[in-house]
């Protein structure tokens, strides 16, 4: 298992490749949206200005573009992309939210934890109950609970993410009212370790919680219970049960292990499904993580923010993926060779 | 194995060949006896109705196949009513929906059975056409628009964006990953690394940036739109499978002689390929809705027509659906409708796995028989 430390330097520069590709492409995509950040600045500063009974001088106007975006509207645009470059990486200066006229990495660097904190636990959770389900399933392979759970299972793999959502809100936050509808702690609490405090944030994080739960469930379970299935039959298997090993260990370290590798794979792609959707999720939530503030970014043309929280998850889902190849090999020592690992 | 008894008598059904002739022909000369119209019989048993009747075996295929048919089937009404073809240009099977065509808010199934042939109730006898005609039997909004009409008459761009979506990511997955697979070297690790870039992009908000730029009108556009981040997945998988494939002694023994890549491509690997390339076009298909409805509900794709993701938008944010509980139908309605498409797209799928995966088959009519068979 243990891997060649190149393999993991290979991966790292291969992950920053993919970032900066995706920095491109962004800010390429940005330069091609209606109304570049320069204009949209310029019109907000001008209605300001016009607001306070003062006309607009077009110097003062730039400046004021150049200190908000870092975005020089009379320069060239390679040279915009490299300055842009340079300030993320350099300064990790993502530049200002025109919206809330705070530092982008400010305002993401604080949503983020709310926003990691919904996704992983609702990924952990649905593939812990997929796992679980699956697992279960294959071991009851052909009863009756196997073709029922099957079913469930295939229902709840078609039920989106947000139409549960929808049926939280309505029926656990507003009409039985268990759970708050919006927000990420209550009003007025002391924010800090105290219990009320971590109380309250566990309470508005449940329904969210849950919604992403359903991204993640069902198929797998029924991966999980495919893979098992197959594992069941190999001969290795029967081998064990010849030499006498208990059957707990052979559930555990001979069934279960071989069929979660696939699943492990799949989580990979997992991470960035659930990180796309906490737009919905948050929208719908009212929970203001990174998600929330990019639909709101999208809505108020907020370029700066968008283009921000854009790389905070690509930068996320790389850090999701890199984690999870450089663990496969401890999951599965057979991929350990690395090179030749067909990781995702 | 009732079905394959079945289909031989039909094949051989044919030109029928005596016993005494059975030692004194050639194969050729039997093939050459073969109407053009038994051939084409018996690439059609083989390819459709063998599969077909394994398919139909499965209740999963069944009840697949009867909701994405229930779905098209309603995409034809809502497109024949809003036809203008000479030939349809007066049938109105189902009305357009508009404002005020039934009371604000109705309540569906207003009034309980007793209320179906009501004047005024859900279900009109005494319309003029000679089917009946429905007054909002799933309620309706704040406006007085019928969910039923909006839902039927959206159906139509549904089905654009979903066969669109599909049909591009499908496309492009096989394009980018049966080359790279096929390829190898650098072709493949180009290829790859492309993919890689696009699975790292988070999907929604790179679709609403997309749509941002191009506001999408058409619904099929839309379909293409959401196809951007629906093919690495696919295309990855598909990668990994030909680099299998290709070690097979045949493709190995095509190679040898020469055939062309284009031609070993087309004619020994996608073939194999086609179940999983199937089953994921329905995959396709249902991402592309839980996306389209997504995007519409959050309101960055523009509003053309009724659209389930539309007329969730305005339940949630006009009706008040989720809060007010007398509401929650107008959301409930559209939501069922996504489900209930995606879980026949699923089963679908399921079902085909089944018929393209003889090894699975076979394990299950030995094995599971127990499951299968209790519900015949």
């Amino acid at each position: 298992m243990l891997v060649g430390l190149r393999y993991y330097w290979e991966r790292i520069a291969h992950a920053f490749v993919t970032l900066l590709a995706v920095t491109t492409i962004t800010f390429a995509l940005f330069r091609l949206m209606p109304g570049s950040p320069a204009d949209a600045m310029r019109a907000e500063f001008e209605r300001r200005l016009a607001g306070s009974g003062q006309t607009a001088d077009p110097e003062v106007v730039d400046q004021m573009i150049r200190v908000h975006t870092g975005f020089d509207p009379d320069k060239p645009i390679y040279i915009q992309y490299v300055e842009y470059l340079r300030d993320v990486i350099i300064y990790q200066d993502f530049g200002q939210s025109i919206q809330y006229g705070d530092p982008v990495f400010d305002i993401l660097f604080a949503a983020m934890p709310w926003s990691i904190f919904i996704s992983v636990y609702g990924l952990a959770f649905g593939y812990t109950a997929n796992i679980l389900l699956g697992a279960a399933m294959a071991y009851r392979e052909g009863s009756r609970f196997d073709s029922y759970s099957t079913v469930a299972a295939t229902f709840l793999n078609s039920i989106p993410y947000y139409v549960g959502a929808f049926f939280f809100l309505a029926f656990f936050a507003y009409d039985i009212g268990w759970f708050p509808g919006s927000g990420r702690y209550g009003r007025g609490l002391e924010q800090g370790l105290n219990p009320e405090f971590m109380w309250s944030i566990v309470h508005h994080g449940t329904l969210p919680i849950m919604s992403s739960f359903i991204v993640g469930f069902g198929g797998g379970a029924l991966a999980m219970r495919g893979n098992s299935v197959r594992i069941l039959g190999e001969d290795y298997l029967r081998v064990a049960r010849l030499r006498g090993i208990s059957s707990s260990r052979i559930a555990t370290r001979y069934v279960a292990r071989n069929a979660i590798l696939p699943l492990y794979t799949q989580m990979m792609i997992g991470i960035a499904a659930v990180f796309s959707s906490s737009v919905v999720l948050e929208y719908i939530f009212t929970y203001p993580g990174v998600g929330w503030y990019t639909y709101d970014a999208i809505m108020r043309r907020d370029y700066p923010l968008l283009m921000g929280s854009f790389l905070f998850f690509t930068i996320v889902t790389l850090i999701g993926i890199l984690i999870a190849e450089f663990t496969y090999g401890i999951v599965d020592p057979r991929a350990g060779s690395g090179d030749q690992s067909e990781a995702y | 194995m009732k079905h394959t008894d079945e289909t031989e008598t039909a094949t051989d059904g044919g030109e029928q060949l005596s016993d005494d002739q059975l030692f004194g022909q050639l194969a050729e000369a039997d093939r050459v006896q073969l109407s053009r119209r038994e051939r084409f019989g018996l690439l059609l048993d083989a390819y459709v109705l063998t599969p077909g009747r394994v398919a139909w075996s499965d209740w999963r295929t069944r009840v697949g196949i009867l909701v994405i048919s229930l779905f098209f089937f309603t995409g034809v009404v809502a497109k024949a009513s809003t036809s203008n073809w000479w030939l349809l240009e007066h049938v109105t099977i189902v009305e357009s929906p508009a404002t005020n065509q039934a009371p604000t808010n109705h309540q569906p199934f207003d009034g309980g059975f007793a209320a179906i042939t009501e004047e005024g109730g859900w279900m009109d006898t005494t319309a003029s056409f000679p089917w009946v005609e429905f007054n909002a039997p799933l309620g309706s909004t704040n406006y007085g628009e019928p969910i039923g009409r909006q839902l039927i008459h959206s159906t139509p761009d549904m089905i654009e964006m979903v066969v669109a979506g599909a049909f591009v990511s499908v496309g492009l997955a096989i394009l980018i990953g049966i080359t790279a697979g096929y390829k190898g070297g650098k072709t493949d690790s180009v290829l790859m690394s492309i993919t890689d870039i696009v699975m790292t992009m988070p999907a929604i908000p790179l679709v609403i940036v997309i749509a941002a730029i191009y506001p999408p009108r058409e619904a099929w556009l839309v379909g293409v739109i959401l196809a951007i981040d629906a093919w690495p997945g696919l295309a990855r998988a598909l990668r990994s499978q030909v680099l299998t494939l290709r070690e097979e002694s045949y493709v190995e023994a095509s190679r040898t002689m020469g055939i062309p890549s284009t031609t070993i491509l087309s004619r020994d690997i996608t073939p194999q390929l086609m179940p999983y390339i199937l089953i994921n076009a329905a995959q396709a298909g249902r991402s592309v809705i839980f996306e389209s409805v997504a995007l519409y509900f959050l309101g960055v794709l523009p509003f053309t027509t009724a659209n389930w993701g539309i007329m969730m938008d305005t339940a949630y944010s006009e009706g008040f659906a989720l809060v007010n509980m007398a509401n929650f139908y107008q959301i409930f309605w559209p939501m069922m409708a996504v489900v209930i498409i995606s879980f026949g797209l699923i089963l679908f799928s399921q079902g085909m796995d089944r018929v393209f995966n003889p090894r699975i088959r076979a394990r299950h009519s030995k094995k599971v028989g127990g499951s299968e068979d209790h519900e015949h």
